[in-house]
């Protein structure tokens, strides 16, 4: 399982990917949208986490880029605004497996990326 | 004074203090008070002048009316006495015409012309022939007088000289009052004698005290000297002068007004042609207004009635117009509030997702370095047993999991002021409600207890509207109980398609008087802390665009129980949206 971590908050998105490691994750990390483009160009990843509010590229525009041509990549979005319920009620994307609040208590966020492996591997 | 309170309208003491400079066009009272000045001034003074008008034609005409009526009086009466005389004046011309000269003189001829004048004239005394000279030649009636001279005497002189006499009325010889009618026939030898005939006075008196006089009038004959000739009622007995002076020679009857002792007269005139007789008849002019002062009280009477009913109707009228106004206005302002309620609403929620926000990235990057540490605390073998390491990480982590839950809640509830109808579970809402308001419960030591039926299923409603709803009321119970106090919300189904929300507090309660208007605008109780009394009338309209209903019900000392009833399923076209009350 590969994941990105994309998050303008470099001390949060570091930690979050050391942690992951901890629990023998790969997680790469980035904090721009334009670094995990060019993240996508040369490695494979199985998910995105991806935070919603970010300077000049969005999660859900960054989706959009990272779609065309990583057709099997799944995504995680996480924010400090809204909730999960909010979420699906204002954004209409489609492939967006889960959505998470800040702070992210990080054994959710695994059980959701096993489970998004889980349905990939179904598939 | 109580009932001064009562009809006293609404806007008397009503002052817009949100008004500002513009203040002077919420003054109602002033609105009220120009609007009655001036309709009573359309009103009134057209039929005031109107009515003085009415009055001064009618009175002219009525003035008019007495006088034509005196004039016509006095006209009847002259002719009467006119016709009495020449009467008289005609026989006496018959008889000195039917009998010669000597035939007069002889006493009993003359005894019975006398006799027959009474019996078919009447009002004859006594009769007489003087010959030129002056001498009473034959005499018949009642005195002694043949043989008398009368040459001296003015009516000898007068009836030699123009024919015919008619003298005034004069005691004479024998001491009553009585006239004389004396006529000239010439003779043949071309000298001439007189028959004279004296007529008693009582006839005219009698002619006279007839006349049918309103006005309490008075009827007389006078001379052109002013002596009376008849007895007056007013102003003497025969012979006695009058205190009026004597009319001027007037050839037609004539009326006019005199004042005598501080009262008005009218009266009517006319000369007596060939006599020198005037007759007068005398009215009082007040006794003659009496019929029109009956007539102007009546019409003083109609105008104060007509403008009493006109003032009412028009206070009545103003009043309804201001206090329609003022209600008018009341709904401007109160639609204003509601509108910057729900912008103030709006921004409160915006600044809270906004904060929430911002303390939501530190908390996650605390959250994951602590984290960071509990992993090392926890996986690396190294740190493994260092036990008060490991709790202080999961208290950092503890706190950090609170923070989110604020903020989480602070989401929530700014998310959903902008949220429509959705479904809605009453139970989540009471409890978000009172997540804001935990501490001050906990600080104040109020117990809040909450109890929801278990069959109240998920419902339609506007959830955002709802929790404003519920706080508002909330709030208004922390408000009113002590320290120490108890509030108890309890949640029901009421038949198939109703549940209903129970709020009761043991706070103060509210008085009788106040309780029917706690849901009005700007009523309040609290104004000096601060209190605009739009919170429970926000809430009602609220509660009513939810397509529900809201009653109170308190008792002073006691507390208060507030009841909100809600529909399962919200009715579209009764739930109004933000932008229909923006829009209203």
């Amino acid at each position: 399982m590969k994941i990105l971590l994309v998050d303008d908050e470099k001390e949060l998105v570091s930690t979050l990917a050391e942690r992951l490691s901890l629990r023998n994750i790969e997680a790469d990390w980035v904090t721009t949208g334009e670094a995990a483009i060019k993240n996508t160009e040369t490695k494979i990843y199985d998910i995105a986490v991806l935070d919603v509010k970010m300077p000049k590229i969005g999660g859900i525009e960054l989706k959009k880029k990272l779609e065309e041509k990583n057709p099997g990549l799944k995504y995680i979005f996480i924010t400090g605004h809204g909730s999960e319920d909010d979420f699906k009620a204002a954004s209409s994307e489609k492939g967006a497996e889960y959505y998470l609040v800040k702070p992210v208590n990080i054994d959710d966020l695994i059980i959701k990326m096993k489970e998004i492996c889980f349905k990939k591997e179904q598939a | 004074m109580s009932i001064l309170k009562k009809l006293k309208p609404k806007f008397w003491d009503y002052h817009d203090v949100a008004a500002g400079p513009h203040k002077h066009l919420f003054n109602f009272r002033r609105i009220w008070k120009q609007s009655v000045v001036l309709i009573s001034l359309v009103a009134i003074i057209p039929l005031v002048l109107i009515t003085i008008l009415d009055y001064e034609v009618t009175q002219r005409a009525v003035e008019t009316d007495f006088l034509l009526r005196t004039a016509r009086l006095v006209s009847n009466t002259w002719r009467t006495v006119s016709f009495f005389l020449a009467e008289r004046r005609s026989a006496l011309d018959f008889v000195v015409r039917d009998n010669s000269y000597n035939s007069l003189c002889d006493s009993k001829r003359l005894s019975n012309i006398l006799k027959n004048l009474k019996e078919g004239f009447g009002g004859f005394i006594d009769i007489g022939v003087i010959d030129s000279n002056g001498l009473q030649r034959a005499y018949a009636g009642p005195y002694k007088l043949e043989g008398i001279n009368y040459r001296e005497q003015g009516w000898f002189k007068d009836a030699t000289y123009k024919g015919v006499n008619v003298s005034d009325v004069f005691m004479g010889f024998r001491r009553t009052p009585h006239f004389v009618i004396a006529v000239r026939h010439n003779l043949a030898n071309g000298s001439f004698y007189i028959l004279r005939a004296t007529i008693d006075t009582d006839r005219f008196n009698e002619l006279l005290s007839h006349l049918e006089l309103s006005g309490q009038g008075d009827s007389f004959l006078i001379n052109k000297g002013g002596v009376l000739q008849t007895p007056s009622k007013d102003f003497g007995k025969v012979l006695d002068k009058i205190p009026l002076p004597v009319p001027e020679f007037s050839a037609n009857t004539r009326v006019y007004e005199e004042t005598y002792k501080h009262k008005g007269l009218v009266i009517g005139y006319d000369y007596i042609h060939d006599t020198p007789f005037i007759l007068m008849i005398v009215k009082q002019k007040a006794e003659l207004m009496k019929p029109w002062q009956k007539t102007r009280l009546k019409l003083i009477g109609f105008l104060i009635a007509s403008i009493s009913v006109i003032v009412v109707v028009i206070l009545s009228v103003a009043t309804y117009l201001v206090n329609r106004i003022l209600l008018a206005d009341q709904k401007r302002i109160m639609t204003l509030h509601e509108v910057e309620y729900s912008n103030k609403m709006a921004s409160i929620g915006r600044l809270a997702a906004g904060v929430a926000h911002e303390i939501n990235n530190p908390l996650a990057v605390i959250n994951e370095k602590v984290g960071l540490i509990k992993d090392m605390l926890t996986i690396k073998d190294e740190f493994k047993e260092n036990k008060k390491l490991i709790e202080l990480a999961n208290a950092a982590l503890y706190s950090v999991d609170r923070c989110g839950t604020i903020t989480k809640r602070l989401l929530n509830f700014a998310r959903h002021l902008d949220v429509k109808i959705q479904q809605v579970n009453i139970d989540e809402v009471i409890k978000d409600v009172l997540g804001f308001l935990t501490k001050e419960a906990d600080y104040r030591s109020i117990k809040v207890s909450v109890n929801v039926a278990r069959d109240i299923p998920q419902f339609e409603s506007d959830r955002g509207k709802l929790q404003q709803v519920l706080l508002n009321i909330v709030n208004n119970a922390f408000a009113a109980v002590k320290d120490g106090g108890k509030i108890d919300i309890s949640a029901k189904r009421e038949g198939t398609d109703l549940i209903s929300v129970t709020f009761t507090d043991d706070g103060c309660g509210i008085p009788k008087s106040d309780l029917e208007r706690v849901f009005e605008p700007f009523f309040s109780t609290k104004t000096k802390q601060g209190g605009t009394g739009l919170g429970l009338s926000i809430t009602y309209g609220l509660v009513q665009e939810l397509g529900g209903s809201i009653g109170v019900q308190s008792e002073v000392g006691k507390g208060t129980s507030f009841v909100v009833i809600l529909p399962l399923k919200i009715d579209k076209k009764e739930g109004k949206n933000d932008e229909d009350i923006a829009c209203r």
